[in-house]
């Protein structure tokens, strides 16, 4: 009978000694607007239209906080800062393809197909704005953590059941890597090869808590190994980087070469919504330094250096869309009133009795008491 | 004696309870470093340690879950679930898991855990940050819901609920966090689970309330009041166990009952207490007895919200009727 050896024995290698390598976030565009490696196949008019689509974020953006500090809006989710990784990555997309967004998404919704109207009207507090156009194929704000991530595979997985291949992409952030939804969407779309894009935008905070704190793994690229699907990390403040990694996970998955997990590096510039303080967790170096980074600044130093755009176009573009938001901002406060039945519509096909029954009883007390304007109060 | 609002009175128990018991821990989303969302634990991570005050990942089955195991091994976690809307996203582990340990294990393993949520529309936010969920936990064998209305009773009731050996679910009227203050006493006390209060004796009617509608109520109740009425009014604080003994006698007393709920109403607290009502106090009646609720409809966003939560109107008017039946 052997002894037990008094030297540590050598055992199985561990996933850990398999997967030691390194990988850096993949780029295209630097900072000072040069670019390294291959330029993604996009003509001057698609990248002065991905140059307009950030620039229409990031003022739509700050015109919505705006309102909302007025107390003009409800709470309202900024997005200031990762408009590349939201633009680059919608603009990869057929009309035909589905795009699923948490709450953060303005852009890349607007990208797709949904008005910036309708977006405001729905952070204004009315439902109505949730109704996406027919033909966009954009699914209804997620406001809890990741759990739009299983309905993007399905979607997938329908189109490929009944012969197309319509792709996916879903968006949530390095939060909603820690719920159980995150790992039940990655495995059905790994085992059933769905034609599904998961991007993450890694803004390295959920609300408060640091990225660092949220996932002990290394980088959340990495987690695609798990679930036999293909990872990468990318710089998600290069907006050309983004749509390129984006298009090569649509096209591997129309083609059955399954999902792909992007992890898009980027930053929020402003608060996780407008009642949070960041500066109870972030230091304002840290804003700065991503501020150098800026996603829109990179893009337009970039179209000026191929002698496509200069600075008095630039300048002409800010008011212009200044201009249109403005009007967007009137046209969302000259909305109607509501009417009370809308609160009761679409509970379900048909209005059961006891629905009517209540919208009976609550109109005839409107009628005799004026409309209910205290429940807060 | 130092004069809180409702959250600063949560805050406070927690600080108590973190103080006098070791084995008390904290977890939730961003309830250390940023010290909650509505700032319920503010300075306590500060005050105690990352050990007992501890910022989870973004997982409410993680949160819950992991609270169900610490809490069989010995310690009493009170944690928290950033909005009541997401609750559910931990539905298993609290209605099939934290629920029935002490049941499955035939009391060999229990379950001593709180879990804090802010509930109820009022604060303009998007989608899943208005509900009203005690009805699906108050409808779980195994589990106490409480919700209380007043800074004091905040207190003594959350302090009751670490103390107490089963899961608690304990739902936070955020919309009232800090609409008004009330003397609160530094040290511990305990306000029983499971009694009700009643906040104004009166021969009339009888008016039932709990959470954030108690405040509410009390306005109906005041221009009742001008017009004559005599309402007595009740805050139940606990919905389950609900306090039947409370509420059966006044009923007995006054022969009519109005109850008031924000959730939905169908198959809810509300149903439950006209069910007791007819059950134990038939006899008693003058009137049949009325129920102002929430819709049965998802809450609505912030253009329809004042439409879709009961108001002082809406309980005056039900007061009426009953009363002139």
């Amino acid at each position: 009978m052997a002894t037990k050896s008094t030297k540590r024995s050598v055992g199985p290698k561990t996933v850990k000694d398999v997967f030691k390598n390194k990988f850096e976030p993949f780029s295209l565009l630097q900072p000072d607007g040069t670019i390294k490696g291959k330029e993604p196949d996009l003509s001057t008019e698609q990248l002065l239209s991905m140059h307009r689509w950030m620039v229409e974020s990031r003022v739509f953006d700050e015109r919505a906080v705006n309102l909302q500090r007025q107390g003009r809006l409800g709470t309202f989710a900024p997005l200031s800062g990762q408009e590349a990784a939201q633009v680059g990555s919608a603009f990869a997309l057929e009309q035909r393809d589905w795009l699923f967004p948490s709450y953060r998404e303005h852009a890349a919704c607007a990208v797709h197909g949904q008005p910036w109207l309708d977006i405001l009207q729905y952070w204004g507090g009315n439902e109505e704005g949730s109704r996406v156009p027919e033909g966009v194929n954009v699914f209804p704000v997620a406001i809890p953590i990741a759990t739009q991530i299983i309905h993007a595979v399905g979607v997938a997985w329908a189109a490929k059941l009944q012969g197309k291949d319509d792709a996916s992409l879903v968006y949530f952030g390095d939060g909603g890597t820690s719920e159980g939804d995150f790992h039940e969407g990655l495995n059905f779309g790994g085992v059933f090869k769905t034609a599904t894009v998961f991007l993450c935008q890694n803004n390295f905070y959920a609300i408060s808590l640091p990225r660092s704190r949220q996932t002990a793994a290394e980088t959340i690229a990495q987690k695609a190994i798990a679930y036999g699907i293909e990872g990468v990390q990318v710089d998600g403040n290069d907006v050309l980087a983004v749509y390129s990694v984006t298009q090569e996970a649509l096209k591997r998955g129309r083609s059955g070469g399954g999902p792909t997990l992007i992890e898009a590096q980027t930053y929020r510039y402003g608060p996780h919504t407008t009642a949070d303080d960041p500066t109870r967790y972030r230091k304002s170096e840290e804003v700065e330094s991503w501020k150098e980074r800026d996603p829109i600044e990179r893009l337009k130093l970039y179209l000026i250096n191929k002698g496509v755009w200069d600075k008095a176009k630039d300048t002409a573009l800010w008011e212009e869309v200044r201009a249109d938001t403005a009007s967007i901002v009137e046209q969302y406060e000259a909305l109607p009133a509501r009417e009370v039945d809308e609160m009761f519509k679409y509970t379900y096909a048909e209005m059961p009795w006891h629905l009517q029954e209540q919208l009976t009883a609550f109109k005839a007390f409107i009628a005799e008491y004026g409309d209910p304007n205290e429940g807060h109060h | 004696m130092p004069h809180l609002t409702l959250v600063q009175a949560i805050n406070d128990a927690l600080r108590v309870a973190l103080d006098q018991d070791s084995r008390v821990v904290i977890m939730g989303q961003d309830v250390g470093v940023d010290g909650g969302v509505f700032r319920a634990t503010e300075g306590l991570l500060e005050a105690f340690g990352s050990e007992r005050v501890i910022d989870a990942p973004l997982s409410e089955a993680g949160i819950v879950g992991t609270s169900i195991g610490m809490a069989a091994y010995g310690l009493r976690p009170v944690s928290e679930i950033q909005f009541s809307g997401f609750m559910p996203m931990a539905f298993d582990q609290i209605v099939c898991h934290a629920a029935r340990l002490r049941w499955r294990s035939r009391g060999r393993y229990t379950c001593p855990l709180v879990l804090r949520a802010p509930y109820g529309a009022g604060i303009h936010p998007p989608e899943h940050h208005s509900e009203s969920p005690e009805a699906y936990y108050a409808h779980t064998p195994g589990l106490k819901v409480v919700m209380p209305a007043t800074p004091y009773d905040a207190k003594g009731l959350l302090l009751a609920a670490i103390h107490d050996p089963d899961p608690v679910i304990f739902l936070e009227p955020k919309r009232i966090y800090r609409a008004s203050r009330q003397d609160v006493p530094e040290e511990r006390y305990e306000i029983p689970l499971g009694r009700a209060a009643v906040v104004h004796e009166g021969t009339d009617v009888t008016l039932v309330a709990f959470g954030a509608m108690v405040s509410v109520a009390q306005r109906a109740f005041e221009r009742a009041q001008r017009v004559g009425s005599s309402v007595e009014l009740i805050d139940l604080r606990t919905v389950r166990p609900l306090d039947a003994d409370t509420v059966i006698a006044s009923v007995t007393k006054t022969g009519r009952c109005v109850v008031v709920q924000e959730a939905p109403r169908a198959a809810s607290v509300a149903s439950e207490l006209l069910s007791l009502v007819h059950e134990r106090a038939f006899d008693a009646l003058k009137a049949p007895v009325e129920r102002v609720c929430g819709f049965d409809t998802c809450v609505p966003l912030l253009t329809l919200e004042d439409h879709y939560v009961p108001s002082s109107d809406r309980i005056f008017a039900a007061l009426q009727r009953t009363l002139a039946f």
